[in-house]
C-alpha cells in the first residue's frame, strides 16, 4: 500500500441557501452589472428597457475591469441595494 | 542477542563503553569479525549489527539495529564504526579498520594479528540511498500536516492519482511522504509557511503543498525555491491569476528565470529553449500550474474558460542566456542585480517564430522585426504587450553594432507607431478595429513598456520568437518579478 499526501487545499465549499425566487418583478430593484467589456452597455441598455417595462426599477453597476473579479465592496453594494441581480458575461 | 519488537521513533541511547556498528554485507566488517569477538571478551564491547541479527554471531554482546534507529540517530555513515559511549551518547568515533588506530582507541593490544593493517569501511545502511528517505520520514518527526491518502495495494497508484482528478493529463509522480520530505530539503523555509493565496478558490498555499505539487510535476528538490517564487509571483493582485485563468483567450503564465540559480539547477537557455528535453524547464512551469489546479481549484471547464488553451499552459519556464548576451538581462532591466536569482512571470499566449536570414545591419533587422510584430494578436490591435525572445544569431547583429537594450527598444518602437485610420472599425473592409473616435491619429502597437525582451535560443539559426500578450496593465495582468530565496 502506498500513502500519498493530498495536493489540494483540503477545503470544502460552504453550502448556502438560495434566496426565494421572486414571483414578479413589479416594484423590485434589479441590479445590472456591466463587466466593462466593449459594447456590454448596448446589451444592458436593452435589458434595462425590458425590465423597466415589466415594472422593475433598475440600478446599474460596473466592474473596473472585466479581467478581474468584481471588488468585494461592489459585490456588497449590489447585495444590499438590490432585490435581484442579473450578471452576465459578454464578449 | 537483543531484539526489539517495536519500531522506534525516538532517539535510542547507546550502551555505554565501546560500541562497534557493522553489517554483514561489508567485506571489512566480515574481515574484523574475529576482532569484534575478541573485544567483546577483553573490553566488554557491544557490537550493533545493521543487517543480519546473527552477525558476527548470535551472542549477548550483539544487538540488532533492526529499524536502523541506532545508526540513524547517531549519524553512522560508515561501517565498521567504533564509538566510545558515555551516558548513551558517542564521545569519540573511528571509521574503517586500521589496526594501530583500533588499538589506540580501545587500549587493547594485539588486535587482529592475521589481518591486513588497513581496510576502508563500507557505507552504512542508514545512508543507503534506497532507505534514507524512508528513514527520514520515520525518524525526523515529520511535521507535514497534509491529509494522508492511502492507495490500496491492488490499486495502480498512477491511475489512482488520475482518478482523484489531480493530474493535468500527464502522469504525476505519486507524492509519497518520503518524496515530499526530500523535496522540502530544497528550501530553508518552514513547510507550514504560507506563501500565497491561490486563485480562483483563494486558498492559502504553504510550502508543503507547493512541495507536494512539485513532486507530482517531476521537479528535483533544488527547483523548489524557483517554484515557490513563481507561485508567489502569479498569486499577486498585479499578475491577476484569476483573470489569466478565467479569460477565454489562450494565455497562461510564462516563467523566465534569471541569475545564478538558473545555471545551478541546469535550466536550459540555449537550443530548444522553449521546447522539450530539459527537466527543470519542463517541470517548474508544470508545478506552478498544478498548484493553480490542485490548491487553487482552477481547472479547464471550471474557472478556466479558455476557448483554445495553448500547449504552453501545461507549464512554461525557461532561463535567459545571460552569459552569451551583450545586454543587461530581463531581471536587470527590471531593477534587480545580476547576482540575484529571480523569476519573472508574464501572461502570454503562444509564441510565433520571426524569420530573418538576410539582415546584416541592426537597422534592417529591427525594422523587419517591427513589421512582423504589427500582426501580433491581430493587425488592428494596438497598445498591446509582447515578450520577445531574441536568438543569439540575431543578437550578434546588435552586439556587432554596439546597440544596447534601450537603443533597440527605442528603434523598434519608432517603427511600431501605427496610423489609426488603418485600424478603426471597417477599415480595409474588416469590421474589427478601434472605435471611430480614434481616427486621424497615430498609436503604438504596444503600450510604452509593453515590450519585454529576453536573450535565449540555440547558437545557430537566424530566428527569434514573439509571444502574444493579454489585456495590458493595469486592467489585465502586470509582468511581475520576485527574488528567489532558498
Amino acid at each position: 500500500m502506498t500513502t500519498v499526501l493530498d495536493p489540494t487545499s483540503e477545503s470544502r465549499p460552504e453550502q448556502r441557501e438560495l434566496v426565494p425566487r421572486p414571483e414578479s418583478l413589479d416594484g423590485l430593484t434589479i441590479g445590472l452589472l456591466d463587466i466593462s467589456k466593449p459594447r456590454g452597455d448596448v446589451f444592458l441598455d436593452r435589458v434595462e428597457e425590458k425590465l423597466t417595462g415589466l415594472g422593475a426599477s433598475v440600478t446599474r453597476f460596473m466592474k473596473p475591469t472585466f479581467a478581474k473579479p468584481a471588488p468585494v465592496d461592489l459585490r456588497h453594494e449590489i447585495a444590499t441595494s438590490c432585490d435581484a441581480v442579473i450578471e452576465a458575461l459578454a464578449d | 542477542m537483543h531484539t526489539m519488537a517495536e519500531i522506534t521513533t525516538a532517539k535510542p541511547l547507546l550502551p555505554d563503553g565501546l560500541v562497534a556498528i557493522v553489517k554483514e554485507d561489508c567485506p571489512t566488517c566480515v574481515l574484523v569479525a574475529p576482532v569484534l569477538a575478541d573485544l567483546a571478551d577483553r573490553a566488554s564491547m557491544t557490537t550493533i549489527t545493521q543487517d543480519n541479527a546473527a552477525f558476527p554471531q548470535a551472542a549477548d554482546w550483539v544487538v540488532h539495529d533492526h529499524d536502523l534507529a541506532y545508526s540513524w540517530f547517531h549519524d553512522i555513515d560508515t561501517v565498521p564504526t567504533l564509538l566510545r559511549v558515555v551516558d548513551g551518547e558517542p564521545t569519540e568515533r573511528l571509521e574503517g579498520w586500521k589496526r594501530d588506530d583500533w588499538e589506540a582507541f580501545t587500549g587493547i593490544d594485539d588486535l587482529g594479528a592475521d589481518l591486513p593493517d588497513w581496510r576502508p569501511g563500507c557505507g552504512s545502511l542508514s545512508v543507503d540511498p534506497n532507505r534514507v528517505d524512508e528513514l527520514a520520514v520515520r525518524f525526523s518527526g515529520s511535521t507535514m500536516r497534509s491529509r494522508r491518502v492511502e492507495i490500496a495495494a491492488l490499486e495502480d497508484e498512477w491511475e489512482a492519482l488520475y482518478d482523484r482528478d489531480w493530474s493535468d493529463g500527464l502522469p504525476v509522480v505519486p507524492p509519497t511522504e518520503a518524496r515530499v520530505l526530500r523535496m522540502l530539503e530544497g528550501t530553508t523555509r518552514a513547510n507550514n509557511e504560507i506563501v500565497a493565496v491561490v486563485p480562483p478558490d483563494l486558498a492559502d498555499v504553504n510550502v508543503e503543498k507547493i512541495a507536494i505539487n512539485a513532486v507530482m510535476a517531476g521537479c528535483r528538490p533544488d527547483y523548489l525555491p524557483v517554484v515557490i517564487a513563481a507561485v508567489e509571483a502569479i498569486c499577486t493582485d498585479d499578475f491577476n491569476m484569476h483573470g489569466v485563468l478565467a479569460t477565454t483567450m489562450d494565455v497562461g503564465p510564462i516563467i523566465i528565470v534569471n541569475g545564478p540559480i538558473a545555471r545551478e539547477i541546469g535550466m536550459n537557455s540555449g537550443g530548444n529553449v522553449l521546447g522539450q528535453g530539459n527537466r527543470a524547464n519542463a517541470t517548474i512551469g508544470r508545478a506552478v500550474q498544478l498548484v493553480v489546479r490542485n490548491v487553487g481549484g482552477g481547472k479547464p471547464g471550471g474557472v478556466d474558460r479558455s476557448a483554445h488553451g495553448s500547449p504552453h499552459k501545461i507549464g512554461l519556464a525557461f532561463a535567459e542566456d545571460e552569459v552569451g548576451s551583450p545586454w543587461t538581462s530581463l531581471a536587470e532591466s527590471r531593477g534587480f542585480d545580476a547576482d540575484q536569482s529571480t523569476v519573472t512571470v508574464w501572461c502570454g499566449g503562444g509564441p510565433q517564430v520571426f524569420v530573418d536570414q538576410l539582415s546584416r545591419t541592426p537597422e534592417s533587422l529591427t525594422k523587419h522585426f517591427a513589421n512582423s510584430l504589427k500582426t501580433n494578436l491581430a493587425p488592428k490591435m494596438a497598445m498591446m504587450e509582447t515578450l520577445l525572445v531574441i536568438g543569439p544569431e540575431h543578437m550578434s547583429r546588435y552586439r556587432d553594432a554596439g546597440w544596447d537594450r534601450a537603443r533597440f527598444l527605442a528603434e523598434l518602437d519608432s517603427h511600431l507607431q501605427l496610423d489609426t485610420d488603418d485600424l478603426i472599425r471597417g477599415a480595409d473592409g474588416i469590421d474589427e478595429g478601434l472605435p471611430e473616435a480614434f481616427a486621424g491619429n497615430t498609436i503604438g502597437k504596444f503600450w510604452p513598456g509593453g515590450i519585454h525582451v529576453v536573450h535565449a535560443g540555440g547558437a545557430t539559426g537566424l530566428f527569434s520568437m514573439a509571444f502574444t500578450g493579454w489585456v495590458p496593465p493595469p486592467k489585465g495582468s502586470v509582468c511581475t518579478t520576485k527574488e528567489i530565496t532558498r
